[in-house]
């Protein structure tokens, strides 16, 4: 369809990256110059695939084993059979559902699902914060969005608003809100600095954690203490089985984020060239980046005010997985989701089973695991940093 | 196989109208500083700066350190706008396009681009097809590039000498390997306009005349329009159509080589005595830098 303007244009020769090859090729070998140096270097759909479901498959595994662990052994075929029994409905089972069930239905299904989604959110979130900020060692732990939520959700406790309206917790606002003044200060650095170097983004993290962890002291010391001893355990991240309602509220915050940002994969791609070759390349990058620290903010502070403070799963496992897999976030992102939701469930059954009857918060093992990593990063791959 | 959906840009504002009548660029004007447009305290970085980029010509922007070549380079991209006068691309005023649109005809290689990220050279090349990204449907952002796609950057890759580092990572690459790939990425974006910003930087001798030769070649049968930011004044002199002279924010002079380097200009520009003879091949200026010590009269 021609564009009616008036006077016949003939179109341009447009200029076709395959007629870039005629004539000399200025040097290299010629046995180079074969069709498709591309195919074999780039992500496909079909190695898209081939690993989502190896992960998948791996993820579907080990919440099974992390199922059975726990204070009490439950063998494979017992959680089958429990798991069928609802569903073939045979009667006179009710002398099967019995301690065995009520662990596994009430206690460890629910903990291995919460386990498994704030893992993959908080790995989430790092992938996304890492590509916008152009920094492997972001992480919403690091950078102070979790503490930031943390405040939100302290805040709200303590003037009672974490009373659920509407059989719902307006918990994760507060720590959405909290997240976002952390993100919001990130994000004014990021702005009026052309290229942000990466140890002035981790000093405005740390100085960030210092004030929201001094705020948080101060709001616990003034708490009965009775409710400081509940905010000290959640502080430390644990993931006490939630109720079922309370877990699918949960799932909703974190659906929506998850699903937001993998609308986003591509142009994370290109944002993670650099902010003015993805703006050459026609990307309007300050909408993206508000947007995208937004769902950040959003799902930190649903994560936080469920599961309190897990550090570094957002800073190890995309750095992990990236080197495996490569770059690309069409890839990158729901494989950190999918190996974040595992290293959270085996952390956690690692929490719960390793002093038996008493618990360890899970957000000690990931700090144990994550802190001498992030040394590690920073202090002997610091050529891959600069 | 025309990468460019023409009813797509001109329903989009494009400029398919400008193709044939219009100069690429139209600057007129252009006063341009950092910052808060508020902010009286900044001095310009660029003042009254009026020039005209012809289609298919290599244009060199040259001048001392800080006379406001990337700047300018910035505005033809519309990386940053300018706070007075106009810029017209095609004939369409640059302000009114969408970034969108500019990345569909103009593609930008940048001075320098250390990656943190270790995507593959193949990837990063394939980025240059973003503009040109289909958009069809819910497909949750992935957009697969498909095989034209592929073709395309398979052909850069062997026009810019990197073929061979398809599956290698970004950051592990040398300066001028990185450099060669950046360029690779911008003539994937089949571009009618690329600005460079230094791009023989880091370049050795032989990349040096491969990527002026391949420039001048995709000038003179595609029609490409190319800005060319240099320090190199006879890469300059030997391969541009036309050589724009800044100095602190202003043309001094716009012209062919061999008008615009004289020893006058260069001294006045430049504050500093050069020798200029003719090449033996080609007879543009050639450029000599004199002896320390040892003054060069005459």
């Amino acid at each position: 369809m021609m564009p009616a303007t008036g006077h016949p244009t003939p179109p341009a020769p447009a200029l076709t990256a395959s007629t870039l090859s005629t004539g000399t090729v200025p040097s290299g070998p010629p046995t180079v110059a074969c069709d498709r140096p591309v195919q074999g270097s780039i992500l496909t759909p079909a190695r898209w695939w081939r690993v989502m479901t190896l992960l998948s498959l791996v993820a579907g595994l080990s919440a099974l084993v992390c199922l059975q662990l726990g204070t009490q052994y439950i063998g494979v075929g017992r959680i089958l059979g429990l798991v069928s029994s609802p569903l073939f409905g045979r009667p006179g089972d009710e002398q099967m559902v019995d301690t065995a069930g009520v662990i596994l239905f009430q206690v460890r299904l629910p903990r291995v699902v919460l386990g498994f989604l704030v893992g993959s959110c908080l790995a989430s979130v790092g992938v996304a914060l890492q590509a916008l900020l152009r920094n492997p060692l972001a992480d919403p732990y690091v950078l102070g969005v979790s503490s930031g939520a943390a405040l939100g959700v302290a805040v709200a406790v303590l003037f009672g608003i974490g009373t659920t309206v509407l059989a719902l917790s307006l918990l994760p606002v507060c720590g959405f809100v909290g997240g976002l003044v952390a993100l919001a200060v990130i994000y004014r650095m990021a702005s009026t600095h052309e290229r942000l170097p990466i140890h002035s983004v981790l000093l405005a993290g740390v100085i960030l954690n210092a004030i929201f962890s001094a705020l948080i002291m101060f709001i616990t010391s003034i708490m009965e203490p009775n409710r400081s001893f509940g905010m000290m355990a959640w502080l430390m991240g644990s993931l006490t089985a939630p109720a079922y309602p309370v877990l699918a509220a949960l799932s909703g915050y974190l659906l929506i984020g998850l699903v937001l940002l993998f609308k986003q994969v591509r142009v994370l791609n290109i944002l993670a060239l650099g902010e003015e070759p993805a703006r050459s390349l026609g990307i309007d990058a300050e909408r993206v980046k508000r947007f995208i620290f937004l769902v950040s903010a959003l799902m930190t502070g649903a994560v936080v005010s469920f599961s309190g403070m897990i550090g570094f799963i957002g800073m190890i496992v995309p750095h992990a997985v990236r080197l495996v897999l490569g770059a690309d976030h069409r890839l990158l992102l729901p494989a950190s989701a999918l190996v974040g939701g595992m290293f959270l469930m085996a952390a956690d059954t690692v929490a719960r089973s390793l002093f038996v009857p008493s618990e360890v918060p899970v957000g000690v093992i990931t700090a144990l695991a994550g802190g001498p990593f992030f040394v590690y990063l920073l202090v002997w791959r610091k050529d891959r940093l600069a | 196989m025309t990468w460019i959906d023409h009813t797509a840009l001109t329903e989009a504002g494009g400029l398919e109208a400008g193709l044939v009548a219009h100069p690429a660029y139209t600057v007129g004007g252009v006063h341009f500083r950092y910052g808060q447009s508020r902010s009286q305290g900044e001095p310009w970085v660029l003042r009254d700066v009026t020039l005209e980029v012809a289609q298919g010509e290599i244009l060199g922007i040259v001048g001392p350190n800080g006379s406001g070549k990337t700047s300018l380079l910035k505005l033809l991209a519309k990386l940053a706008v300018p706070q007075e006068g106009e810029i017209a691309l095609f004939g369409r005023p640059l302000r009114g396009l969408s970034h969108e649109v500019v990345a569909q005809t103009v593609a930008v290689v940048p001075q320098d681009s250390p990656q943190m990220f270790p995507f593959t050279v193949a990837e990063t090349v394939l980025m240059g097809r973003f503009p040109h990204r289909r958009r069809s449907g819910w497909s949750l952002g992935f957009g697969w590039e498909d095989g034209d796609d592929c073709q395309a950057a398979s052909q850069a890759m062997v026009t810019m000498d990197i073929a061979h580092l398809a599956g290698r990572a970004v950051t592990d690459l040398s300066g001028g390997e990185r450099q060669r790939t950046m360029i690779a990425r911008a003539l994937t974006q089949a571009p009618r306009v690329l600005l460079l910003d230094e791009p023989t930087a880091f370049l050795d001798l032989q990349h040096q005349l491969g990527i002026c030769a391949t420039l001048r070649r995709l000038c003179d049968e595609r029609g490409l329009t190319v800005v060319i930011v240099s320090h190199d004044l006879n890469l300059a002199s030997q391969y541009c159509d036309r050589v724009a002279m800044l100095r602190a924010g202003q043309v001094r002079t716009v012209g062919a080589p061999a008008e615009v380097m004289s020893v006058e200009v260069l001294r006045e520009v430049y504050g500093c005595e050069v020798l200029i003879d003719a090449h033996p091949q080609s007879g543009l200026p050639r450029i000599t830098l004199p002896r320390q010590g040892m003054p060069f009269r005459g």
